[in-house]
């Protein structure tokens, strides 16, 4: 059962709609009991790290969150502030982060290229696969575009975590997997066929 | 690379969708989900929503539509019309939309932008000018609006924009009320003002009538949002209602950057 985690952030409606589409059932669940029978989880996420990584802290999930990825092995993927809160933290805030994929949450405002462009980094921008990720196993033949809407990034310790690089004034880690853990800096649930598609991928792992 | 945004803009007015021309003469063109789906099928980058009675009627947002718009759209959405509090801004960011887009509210007080972006974070908070030619002055002089152009405030438009940015606006959007549903081009001098002067994307609204118009737009001030009205919804001289979008072969055409742009990745003219 896909599980989509409702801490109270981010568009969990999007992905059950596109769910319902692609023809895979799933629900959301926002308390620890609505996440037990999980055999995938997705963990949304938007706005400030600390206000998403408090809600999900005071939301009573993280325990069973953390049995079911760190014991069970059940594949997870974190999008946008999802995805950041796998880190180890996030210079946007001071909360700890999951620390699930070792890395630290970087403002694209440090840079000295990418700090002189428009801010957030908003729009559809190109994802290079690397790293023969499984969420691009089928139906990326051509490079795809996804939907960006953020001002940090998520910056992995080890690159071979790495599943696709985008470039915006810099190149940045805009997914990651690291074994079933996986992280996407953009929006999935809002890039169309190409969005469907790597859900896909991970629905079927 | 990134890509400029292309976005059509509906206008929401007592539940239905029409276009204007200069903030006037309403012209009916249908249901707005049905649009959405339309919209849905063709890919667009993503879609703007306005209503444009909450303000003037001063009711609060339509969170039955916002819903319902929301859960059908599939690329990402910005919604305005009305919203002047954190709560209602919040409430509709949860329901699952990406920006919400604030005018009269952050004209009155640009704090309320402030406000919304500490709750829903500064990339989900869109300040939306609509601006006009001042009518008194041979330069090239324009003023702000409000109320679907019925108030003026005393300010220019880049000192109105560099308050809302610095007040914490994620996104610019100028509209141009003398340029609305002329399908005469954009205004091509403003743009290149605003985006020099801002720092956070800008989106620029009102004027185009085709895709070179689109395209003229962005080799003139580079990656942007060109937002379109009656270029999305109408078809030839009599403005038959036809929903329609570019090909990404027509996109990938109007948003050639000049190379320049394109090699050093400085956004700022």
């Amino acid at each position: 059962m896909i599980k989509v985690v409702d801490y109270g952030v981010g568009n969990i409606q999007a992905f059950m709609t596109l769910f319902k589409q692609l023809g895979f059932e799933a629900h959301r669940a926002n308390s620890a009991i609505g996440l037990s029978d999980a055999s995938r989880i997705v963990l949304p996420g938007v706005g400030h790290f600390d206000r998403a990584m408090q809600r999900l802290n005071d939301s009573g999930m993280r325990p069973k969150l953390e049995e079911l990825v760190l014991v069970k092995r059940i594949p997870i993927i974190g999008v946008c502030v999802g995805m950041q809160m796998l880190a180890n933290g996030s210079d946007e805030g001071s909360l700890p982060g999951l620390g699930w994929i070792p890395g630290r949450v970087r403002a694209f405002s440090e840079h000295p290229i990418a700090s002189r462009l428009p801010m957030p980094h908003m729009g559809w921008n190109d994802l290079e696969p690397c790293n023969n990720s499984k969420l691009f196993s089928r139906g990326f033949e051509t490079a795809p575009q996804f939907y960006f809407l953020h001002s940090f990034y998520f910056d992995a310790e080890d690159k071979m975590d790495v599943a696709a690089i985008a470039h915006y004034g810099m190149n940045f880690d805009a997914v990651v997997s690291r074994k079933h853990i996986h992280g996407i800096q953009c929006h999935p649930e809002k890039s169309h066929h190409w969005g469907a598609k790597l859900l896909r991928n991970f629905i079927e792992l | 690379m990134l890509r400029p945004r292309i976005i059509p803009c509906l206008l929401v007015h007592k539940g239905g969708l029409v276009k204007t021309k200069k903030f006037a003469e309403h012209k009916y063109i249908g249901d707005p989900i049905n649009a959405v789906r339309i919209f849905n099928e063709k890919r667009v980058d993503e879609l703007l929503v306005l209503d444009i009675d909450a303000t003037v009627n001063r009711v609060p947002p339509d969170f039955t539509l916002i819903e319902k718009l929301a859960s059908e759209c599939r690329m990402p959405l910005c919604y305005g019309g009305g919203i002047s509090t954190v709560d209602q801004a919040s409430r509709i960011v949860d329901m699952g939309v990406e920006k919400v887009a604030i005018s009269a509210a952050a004209l009155n007080d640009p704090s309320i932008l402030t406000e919304i972006a500490s709750s829903v974070g500064r990339q989900s908070v869109v300040a939306v000018l609509d601006v006009r030619r001042k009518s008194n002055s041979l330069e090239d002089l324009y003023e702000v609006c409000s109320h679907n152009g019925k108030r003026n405030y005393p300010t220019t438009v880049l000192d109105q924009a560099k308050r809302f940015e610095e007040a914490g606006a994620g996104e610019i959007i100028v509209n141009s009320v003398d340029r609305d549903g002329m399908m005469e081009g954009y205004n091509l001098n403003l743009a290149k003002q605003v985006r020099s002067a801002l720092k956070v994307p800008v989106t620029f609204l009102g004027g185009a009538g085709s895709i070179d118009d689109i395209k003229r737009l962005v080799s003139t001030v580079g990656v942007v949002g060109a937002a379109a009205g009656s270029l999305f919804v109408f078809k030839g001289k009599f403005r038959a209602v036809l929903i329609s979008y570019p090909t990404d072969k027509q996109k990938i055409e109007a948003c050639q950057l000049d190379q320049d742009i394109l090699k050093t990745d400085n956004q700022y003219v």
